[in-house]
């Protein structure tokens, strides 16, 4: 990769840091914390923005935050008050900010009204426009106090470039003291043309009275070339309010100079050849730099906010391509090991405490906790998708009118990359119904007696080896006499169903259900929650309703903590072994001959308790046997599909449960329907994972062909 | 022989580019975060030039300065400014500290590399 293009990865990085410390500094600046440290750190972030994005020419970016730069350093140096309404606006302005960096980054363009409407707000709480106009020219060196020299077109021909200059620098004791030194002076006068060189040492005292940092010497120098008076003043830029200066045209016949110093100038000449233009130089720095750049480890301390006290944990940035195949490794490590165990226990013939099986164990056990720290490299904090819901609670509180506070717990939980990318989609839905559906207006709120601003809480944490999350709101709960009668108006249930609340609460999950009188844009079609479910079971999880009228809804997701390994229950069908997911299998059971209704010539039904649901012969389905098994002699699972609810698998039998390593078998082989992916049991052979859905799918294709699809009563859903 | 160039920004953006320009024209870069590791960096390195960013959490450009020049190993090191503001007051502060020269940001690297090479004894 281009340096350049990876310094540009590297600072929209950045600036993803630097957005978070923005939007967690205002925050807390919102709950009062107004400490010199929290303000300094939002400056800094938007400074940083600012400069990185001048440096790659990012104009509407680098002007937003310009003005946004120049309030927030007004409030760091008091000069305005950091009130509520002030803070207000720093946060849409923060919004704004994000925005113009994934316009910067992804391409695109912010939106130029909004942007302009923000930053006339900012203005507005500036106390008056001392600096205006933009600071985002790339600019020159600029002397400390340097008087743009005029060398303007209307001026005698004396302030165009002159044959010849004389100079008269004197430096004072503060000139050194800044490093700096007259030699190095001269020498770049020297790059500008021919120089001669006088020194007046009259001044310096016999060195028992002589100050070693003192300044004693009086230089005269006379510059040949065409050169304006502009070019030699930049060469004093640095040094000009430390030396008594004074630069006046000569005239062009050169004098015969005394040069004293000739030969420390030639010393000084030698560095004044041109740098080399950045581009050719590019080669070498990618010849050094190590295959892959971003595999370059660079020790970073984190990053920790609020514990001052507690020594920063260091870490260190690796390429994800690294990490991914190491657990691919580890995985594979681990069918070895699997498969290793029971060669032996086979081959030995079951002496249980010989050495080799007491080896074995040491072996399993070791390998285990390699799989588990390797899956902890993955393992992210779910902070990084919680940080983003503030912003989005705000959007949607002032889209729908509601005032609404947002309440988060156990951001630290850590979950696998895999899975952690994958929360937003369903976090962001829930937050939204929640703020749309469940909390009432300000006016509805007071009126019940509750507090006018509405809280939103989403938690995290981990429960029984999976991750379990949380969004509860405080607003009226489902009103179920409504979700009932809308249920039985779109035909999802029967109009005499008997349910329990819990199961009225859940019919919100199916496709097409909505009982918003006004569909708000935001919420969609009333495909909300049914869209959540769906992300939710893909991820190999599980989400559920509780709610109280009146009081508020909770809905609790939970997820494995990874997608590399599956729990899995081992089945036999026909000579075949397969795998089915636990999280979708509800119970498995052994019919009854008196359970197994035939419908229409080739279907047949199970009756599980007092609800029929579809029977499908997986080994048929999947051709792999002939003949279908005969249900009493078989198991059946039943399962949750989407789409299609509650459908029984029937195997041959049941082996067992254990947890898998995923393979996929459409990275290697090509996508199968009926076939989520493959795994390799301890014996070495190849068992297939089963896509519950795809299984399904593909069978009422085939019975739809006649008869229209039984329609099942709903039964419980969520577990 | 190759010369030193101690950066000190807290934004790794701005680091990497420094470090980009300037060892593409022969100089050696070492870098820190912010003035305290920068202070840190000073007790093992000899930088023949220092380049500092002022807005820096812990120890700002200003500390840092007064600091490495009232260090007697490093007081004579020239220390470039490398920032995005121009205002007059902290131009004058950071001279004040004790400053050689002054970069404003977004920097061009043919004058920043002319700068470095310019105090660069």
């Amino acid at each position: 990769m281009d340096p350049m293009e990876a310094i540009r990865v590297t600072f929209f990085q950045e600036c993803e840091e630097l957005l978070a410390q923005l939007e967690e500094g205002l925050l807390a600046m919102e709950q009062g914390e107004h400490d010199a440290e929290t303000i300094n750190s939002v400056f800094r972030a938007v400074h940083s923005i600012k400069g990185g994005g001048g440096a790659f020419g990012l104009d509407p970016l680098v002007r937003f935050a310009h003005v946004f730069e120049n309030l927030l350093d007004q409030i760091r140096g008091g000069v305005t008050e950091a009130g509520h309404e002030v803070i207000a606006a720093l946060l849409r302005a923060s919004d704004m900010l994000a925005d113009h960096v994934s316009a910067a980054r992804d391409g695109g363009t912010a939106d130029e009204a909004r942007s302009d409407a923000i930053a006339a707000a900012l203005v507005a709480l500036t106390e008056g426009e001392a600096h205006g106009g933009d600071e985002a020219a790339p600019a020159e060196f600029e002397g400390l106090s340097f008087t743009p020299m005029t060398v303007a077109l209307d001026e005698e021909p004396a302030g165009a470039a002159q044959a010849a200059w004389i100079i008269r620098f004197k430096p004072h004791a503060s000139l050194y003291n800044k490093a700096n030194d007259a030699v190095l002076v001269l020498r770049e006068l020297g790059s500008l043309g021919r120089i001669e060189v006088e020194v007046d040492a009259e001044a310096v005292p016999l060195l028992d009275a002589m100050d070693p940092e003192g300044a004693y010497l009086d230089w005269t120098v006379r510059l040949t070339g065409e050169t304006d008076e502009a070019a030699v003043r930049e060469v004093f830029s640095f040094v000009d309010e430390d030396c008594d200066l004074d630069i006046a045209a000569a005239d062009a016949a050169p004098d015969a100079a005394i040069d004293l110093l000739s030969s420390l100038l030639a010393i000084g000449t030698a560095g004044a050849e041109a740098p080399p233009l950045l581009a050719p130089a590019i080669e070498d720095i990618i010849a050094a730099a190590p295959a892959g750049a971003p595999g370059k480890a660079e020790t970073a301390p984190a990053k920790a906010a609020e514990s001052a006290a507690l020594p920063a944990p260091q870490t260190i940035r690796v390429d994800l391509e690294r990490v991914d195949r190491l657990i691919n490794l580890v995985g594979e490590l681990v069918i070895n090991q699997a498969m290793l165990a029971q060669r032996v226990m086979e081959s030995s013939g079951a002496g249980q405490a010989s050495d080799v099986n007491l080896a074995l164990a040491d072996l399993e056990h070791l390998t285990r906790g390699i799989q588990d720290s390797v899956m902890a490299i993955r393992a992210q904090p779910v902070k990084s998708v919680f940080q983003r819901m503030p912003r989005l609670v705000r959007e949607v509180g002032e889209a729908v009118g509601k005032r609404v506070r947002l309440v988060t717990e156990g951001e630290n939980t850590e979950v696998d990359k895999t899975v952690v990318e994958r929360l937003s989609e369903p976090i962001t839905h829930m937050i939204r119904n929640a703020i749309d559906h469940g909390l009432e207006s300000p006016a509805d709120r007071e009126a019940a007696g509750k507090p006018a601003e509405g809280s939103v809480r989403l938690t995290a944490g981990h429960r029984s080896g999976r991750i379990v999350i949380e969004v509860s709101d405080d607003g009226k709960g489902v009103d179920r006499a409504r979700v009932k009668a809308k249920a039985i108006e779109k035909g999802l249930i029967a109009a005499d169903a008997v349910l329990t609340d819990e199961e009225i609460d859940n019919l919100i999950f199916l496709p097409g259900f909505s009982t918003a009188a006004a569909i708000s844009d935001i919420s969609g079609r009333g495909v909300g929650m049914d869209v959540v479910k769906k992300s939710v079971q893909a991820l190999g999880g599980r989400i559920s309703i509780s709610s109280q009228p009146g009081q508020g809804s909770r809905f609790t997701m939970s997820l494995p903590l990874t997608l590399a390994v599956l729990d899995g229950m081992v089945v036999s069908v026909g000579d075949q072994t397969l795998v089915a997911p636990l999280t979708a299998i509800v119970e498995s059971l052994k019919p009854r001959p008196e359970e197994v209704r035939p419908l229409g010539p080739d279907n047949f039904v199970l009756q599980i308790r007092d609800v029929y649901v579809p029977l499908i012969d997986i080994g048929q389905a999947m051709g792999f046997s002939r003949t279908r098994v005969d249900p009493t002699e078989g198991v059946a699972l039943l399962v949750e599909s989407e789409g299609a609810g509650r459908v029984a698998l029937m195997v041959d039998n049941i082996q067992g449960q254990r947890q898998v390593v995923i393979k996929s078998l459409e990275a290697n082989y090509r996508p199968t329907e009926g076939v989520a992916a493959a795994t390799i049991l301890g014996d070495g052979r190849v068992a297939l994972i089963l896509d519950i859905d795809g299984v399904v799918t593909a069978n009422r294709r085939v019975a739809n062909r006649r008869d229209p699809p039984a329609r099942e009563p709903l039964a419980r859903t969520g577990t | 022989m190759t010369q030193t160039v101690l950066t000190v920004d807290d934004s790794r953006t701005i680091r990497e580019m420094l470090n980009h320009t300037l060892s593409a024209a022969g100089f050696r870069v070492v870098t820190a975060e912010d003035g305290v590791h920068g202070l840190d960096v000073l007790q093992t390195e000899r930088p023949d030039v220092i380049i500092t960013d002022i807005n820096m959490p812990r120890l700002d450009g200003f500390g840092f300065i007064e600091a490495v020049r009232g260090d007697a190993a490093h007081r004579a090191t020239p220390i470039l400014v490398l920032t995005t503001e121009s205002e007059p007051e902290k131009k004058a502060r950071a001279r004040e500290a004790g400053a050689t020269g002054w970069i404003v940001k977004p920097f061009n690297p043919t004058k920043l590399v002319d700068a470095v090479r310019r105090v660069a004894a």
